[in-house]
Protein backbone atom coordinates (compact mmCIF):
# COMPACT_ATOMS: atom_id res chain seq x y z
CA UNK A 1 0.00 0.00 0.00
CA UNK A 2 1.31 3.19 -0.55
CA UNK A 3 -1.55 5.11 -1.50
CA UNK A 4 -2.66 7.76 1.35
CA UNK A 5 -4.48 10.88 1.62
CA UNK A 6 -3.25 12.12 4.84
CA UNK A 7 -0.92 10.39 7.32
CA UNK A 8 -0.72 10.16 11.02
CA UNK A 9 1.98 9.50 12.97
CA UNK A 10 1.54 8.13 16.68
CA UNK A 11 5.11 6.93 17.20
CA UNK A 12 5.56 6.62 20.97
CA UNK A 13 1.90 7.22 21.98
CA UNK A 14 0.37 4.59 24.10
CA UNK A 15 -3.60 3.92 24.33
CA UNK A 16 -5.74 4.97 23.83
CA UNK A 17 -4.17 8.39 22.47
CA UNK A 18 -3.23 6.47 19.14
CA UNK A 19 -7.02 5.76 18.30
CA UNK A 20 -8.11 9.10 19.07
CA UNK A 21 -6.06 11.64 17.59
CA UNK A 22 -6.56 8.87 14.83
CA UNK A 23 -10.46 9.56 14.38
CA UNK A 24 -9.61 13.41 15.08
CA UNK A 25 -7.79 13.49 11.66
CA UNK A 26 -10.40 11.10 10.24
CA UNK A 27 -13.37 13.93 11.19
CA UNK A 28 -11.80 16.57 9.00
CA UNK A 29 -11.48 13.83 6.12
CA UNK A 30 -14.23 12.88 3.67
CA UNK A 31 -15.62 9.88 2.26
CA UNK A 32 -13.34 7.37 0.52
CA UNK A 33 -10.02 9.21 2.01
CA UNK A 34 -7.14 7.15 3.26
CA UNK A 35 -5.74 7.78 6.60
CA UNK A 36 -2.06 6.16 6.72
CA UNK A 37 -1.12 6.09 10.67
CA UNK A 38 1.94 4.66 12.13
CA UNK A 39 2.01 3.40 15.82
CA UNK A 40 4.30 1.30 18.09
CA UNK A 41 1.50 0.68 20.23
CA UNK A 42 0.97 -2.96 20.26
CA UNK A 43 -1.77 -3.23 21.63
CA UNK A 44 -2.86 -0.70 19.00
CA UNK A 45 -2.99 -4.10 16.48
CA UNK A 46 -6.61 -5.13 18.05
CA UNK A 47 -7.73 -1.75 18.70
CA UNK A 48 -7.36 -0.32 15.28
CA UNK A 49 -9.38 -3.85 14.30
CA UNK A 50 -11.91 -3.30 16.72
CA UNK A 51 -12.05 0.51 16.28
CA UNK A 52 -13.09 0.19 12.22
CA UNK A 53 -15.20 -3.09 13.05
CA UNK A 54 -17.42 0.02 15.33
CA UNK A 55 -17.39 2.79 13.07
CA UNK A 56 -17.92 1.58 9.95
CA UNK A 57 -14.63 2.68 8.66
CA UNK A 58 -12.54 0.04 6.61
CA UNK A 59 -9.45 -1.16 7.87
CA UNK A 60 -7.95 -1.59 4.28
CA UNK A 61 -4.45 -2.99 5.52
CA UNK A 62 -3.08 -3.29 8.99
CA UNK A 63 0.59 -4.97 8.99
CA UNK A 64 3.68 -4.84 11.31
CA UNK A 65 7.65 -3.92 9.92
CA UNK A 66 10.73 -3.04 12.15
CA UNK A 67 9.18 -2.61 15.77
CA UNK A 68 6.63 -0.45 13.99
CA UNK A 69 2.77 -0.65 12.94
CA UNK A 70 0.77 0.75 9.98
CA UNK A 71 -2.68 0.93 8.94
CA UNK A 72 -4.70 1.95 6.18
CA UNK A 73 -7.93 3.35 7.35
CA UNK A 74 -10.67 4.08 4.43
CA UNK A 75 -12.98 6.42 5.78
CA UNK A 76 -16.57 5.36 5.71
CA UNK B 1 -28.68 9.60 15.63
CA UNK B 2 -31.39 6.93 17.57
CA UNK B 3 -29.33 4.03 16.73
CA UNK B 4 -26.00 6.02 18.71
CA UNK B 5 -24.74 4.05 21.48
CA UNK B 6 -24.75 5.48 24.71
CA UNK B 7 -22.80 4.75 27.80
CA UNK B 8 -23.16 6.34 31.29
CA UNK B 9 -19.91 6.35 34.09
CA UNK B 10 -20.54 7.60 37.40
CA UNK B 11 -16.62 8.01 38.73
CA UNK B 12 -16.09 8.25 42.24
CA UNK B 13 -12.25 8.07 42.37
CA UNK B 14 -9.79 10.88 43.39
CA UNK B 15 -6.34 9.78 42.77
CA UNK B 16 -4.24 9.44 39.78
CA UNK B 17 -4.38 6.02 39.64
CA UNK B 18 -8.33 6.08 39.47
CA UNK B 19 -8.50 9.45 37.11
CA UNK B 20 -7.61 7.32 34.07
CA UNK B 21 -10.26 4.58 33.73
CA UNK B 22 -13.46 7.38 33.34
CA UNK B 23 -11.78 9.66 30.79
CA UNK B 24 -9.71 6.28 29.23
CA UNK B 25 -13.02 4.86 27.98
CA UNK B 26 -15.24 7.74 28.09
CA UNK B 27 -12.65 9.56 24.94
CA UNK B 28 -12.39 6.23 23.44
CA UNK B 29 -16.32 5.82 23.27
CA UNK B 30 -16.72 9.09 22.06
CA UNK B 31 -14.23 8.01 19.29
CA UNK B 32 -16.41 5.02 18.40
CA UNK B 33 -19.29 7.28 18.21
CA UNK B 34 -21.07 6.72 21.27
CA UNK B 35 -22.87 9.28 23.32
CA UNK B 36 -21.47 9.36 27.10
CA UNK B 37 -21.99 11.05 30.17
CA UNK B 38 -19.89 10.72 33.10
CA UNK B 39 -21.46 11.38 36.39
CA UNK B 40 -18.89 12.93 38.97
CA UNK B 41 -19.14 12.09 42.57
CA UNK B 42 -17.68 12.55 46.08
CA UNK B 43 -13.88 12.23 45.10
CA UNK B 44 -14.51 12.07 41.80
CA UNK B 45 -14.93 15.55 41.73
CA UNK B 46 -11.37 16.04 42.06
CA UNK B 47 -11.22 14.81 38.30
CA UNK B 48 -13.00 18.40 37.40
CA UNK B 49 -11.08 20.56 39.43
CA UNK B 50 -8.94 22.98 37.26
CA UNK B 51 -6.07 22.38 39.40
CA UNK B 52 -5.65 19.45 38.63
CA UNK B 53 -3.57 17.70 41.93
CA UNK B 54 -3.74 14.05 41.64
CA UNK B 55 -1.81 11.71 43.26
CA UNK B 56 -1.31 7.94 44.13
CA UNK B 57 -0.44 6.28 47.72
CA UNK B 58 1.28 3.59 48.21
CA UNK B 59 -0.23 3.42 51.59
CA UNK B 60 -2.40 0.40 52.09
CA UNK B 61 -2.23 -0.26 48.76
CA UNK B 62 -0.09 -3.79 48.52
CA UNK B 63 -0.67 -4.13 44.58
CA UNK B 64 1.16 -1.25 43.36
CA UNK B 65 4.80 -1.82 42.06
CA UNK B 66 6.82 0.25 43.40
CA UNK B 67 10.48 1.10 42.17
CA UNK B 68 13.92 -1.31 43.10
CA UNK B 69 11.40 -4.16 44.08
CA UNK B 70 10.34 -1.77 47.41
CA UNK B 71 6.79 -3.70 47.47
CA UNK B 72 8.81 -6.73 47.90
CA UNK B 73 10.97 -6.07 50.77
CA UNK B 74 9.74 -2.46 52.28
CA UNK B 75 7.81 -2.47 55.50
CA UNK B 76 4.34 -1.65 54.97
CA UNK B 77 4.51 0.69 57.25
CA UNK B 78 7.08 2.42 55.83
CA UNK B 79 4.70 3.55 52.94
CA UNK B 80 3.38 6.52 55.87
CA UNK B 81 6.40 8.02 55.98
CA UNK B 82 5.90 11.65 55.25
CA UNK B 83 6.61 12.52 51.68
CA UNK B 84 5.89 8.91 50.38
CA UNK B 85 2.96 9.80 48.37
CA UNK B 86 4.42 12.73 46.87
CA UNK B 87 7.62 10.43 45.71
CA UNK B 88 5.69 7.80 44.34
CA UNK B 89 3.26 10.34 42.61
CA UNK B 90 5.98 12.02 40.76
CA UNK B 91 7.35 8.84 39.61
CA UNK B 92 4.28 7.25 38.02
CA UNK B 93 3.64 10.59 36.65
CA UNK B 94 7.18 10.49 35.47
CA UNK B 95 6.63 7.31 34.28
CA UNK B 96 3.55 7.97 32.02
CA UNK B 97 5.00 10.72 30.40
CA UNK B 98 7.86 8.60 29.20
CA UNK B 99 5.71 5.63 28.18
CA UNK B 100 3.76 7.86 25.90
CA UNK B 101 0.94 7.63 28.61
CA UNK B 102 -1.51 10.82 28.03
CA UNK B 103 -2.18 12.78 31.29
CA UNK B 104 -5.67 13.07 32.72
CA UNK B 105 -5.59 16.64 32.04
CA UNK B 106 -4.88 15.64 28.25
CA UNK B 107 -7.49 12.92 28.09
CA UNK B 108 -10.25 15.11 29.90
CA UNK B 109 -9.83 17.44 27.30
CA UNK B 110 -10.14 15.22 24.90
CA UNK B 111 -13.15 14.33 25.83
CA UNK B 112 -14.49 17.74 26.30
CA UNK B 113 -14.01 18.35 22.80
CA UNK B 114 -15.67 15.00 21.85
CA UNK B 115 -19.03 16.35 23.79
CA UNK B 116 -18.69 13.78 26.38
CA UNK B 117 -21.48 15.51 29.15
CA UNK B 118 -19.70 16.05 32.34
CA UNK B 119 -21.68 16.34 35.09
CA UNK B 120 -20.76 16.92 38.51
CA UNK B 121 -22.49 15.96 41.85
CA UNK B 122 -24.53 19.19 43.71
CA UNK B 123 -24.86 17.36 46.62
CA UNK B 124 -21.31 16.51 46.92
CA UNK B 125 -20.43 19.55 45.46
CA UNK B 126 -22.37 21.34 48.42
CA UNK B 127 -21.27 18.46 51.19
CA UNK B 128 -17.56 19.71 50.78
CA UNK B 129 -17.56 23.55 50.34
CA UNK B 130 -16.34 23.32 47.39
CA UNK B 131 -16.75 26.51 45.10
CA UNK B 132 -17.94 25.92 41.12
CA UNK B 133 -15.23 28.72 40.56
CA UNK B 134 -12.76 25.34 41.41
CA UNK B 135 -14.17 23.64 38.35
CA UNK B 136 -13.23 23.63 34.73
CA UNK B 137 -16.38 25.31 32.35
CA UNK B 138 -18.26 23.78 30.56
CA UNK B 139 -19.63 20.73 33.41
CA UNK B 140 -23.33 20.38 34.35
CA UNK B 141 -24.75 20.31 38.01
CA UNK B 142 -27.20 18.07 38.72
CA UNK B 143 -28.55 15.43 41.27
CA UNK B 144 -28.86 11.37 40.92
CA UNK B 145 -32.17 11.58 38.75
CA UNK B 146 -30.57 13.27 35.87
CA UNK B 147 -27.98 10.63 35.79
CA UNK B 148 -30.99 8.48 35.26
CA UNK B 149 -32.35 10.13 32.65
CA UNK B 150 -29.43 9.30 30.49
CA UNK B 151 -28.31 6.18 32.41
CA UNK B 152 -31.49 4.65 32.06
CA UNK B 153 -31.22 4.42 27.97
CA UNK B 154 -27.43 3.79 28.25
CA UNK B 155 -26.07 0.27 26.80
CA UNK B 156 -23.37 0.92 29.06
CA UNK B 157 -22.96 1.72 32.75
CA UNK B 158 -20.39 1.51 34.70
CA UNK B 159 -19.34 2.59 38.47
CA UNK B 160 -15.73 3.31 38.83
Amino acid sequence: MSDYTEKFDATGLNCPLPILRSKKVLTTMNSGDVLYVIATDSGSVKDFDAFCKQTGNELLESSEAEGKYHYYIKKA
Amino acid sequence: MSDEKKLALIATKGTLDWAYPPFILASTAAALDYEVQIFFTFYGLQLLKKDLDLKVSPLGNPGMPMPMGMDKWFPTIGTAIPGMEAMMSGMMKSKMKSKGVASVAELRELCQEADVKLIACQMTVDLFDMQPSEFIDGIDYAGAATFFEFAGESDINLFI
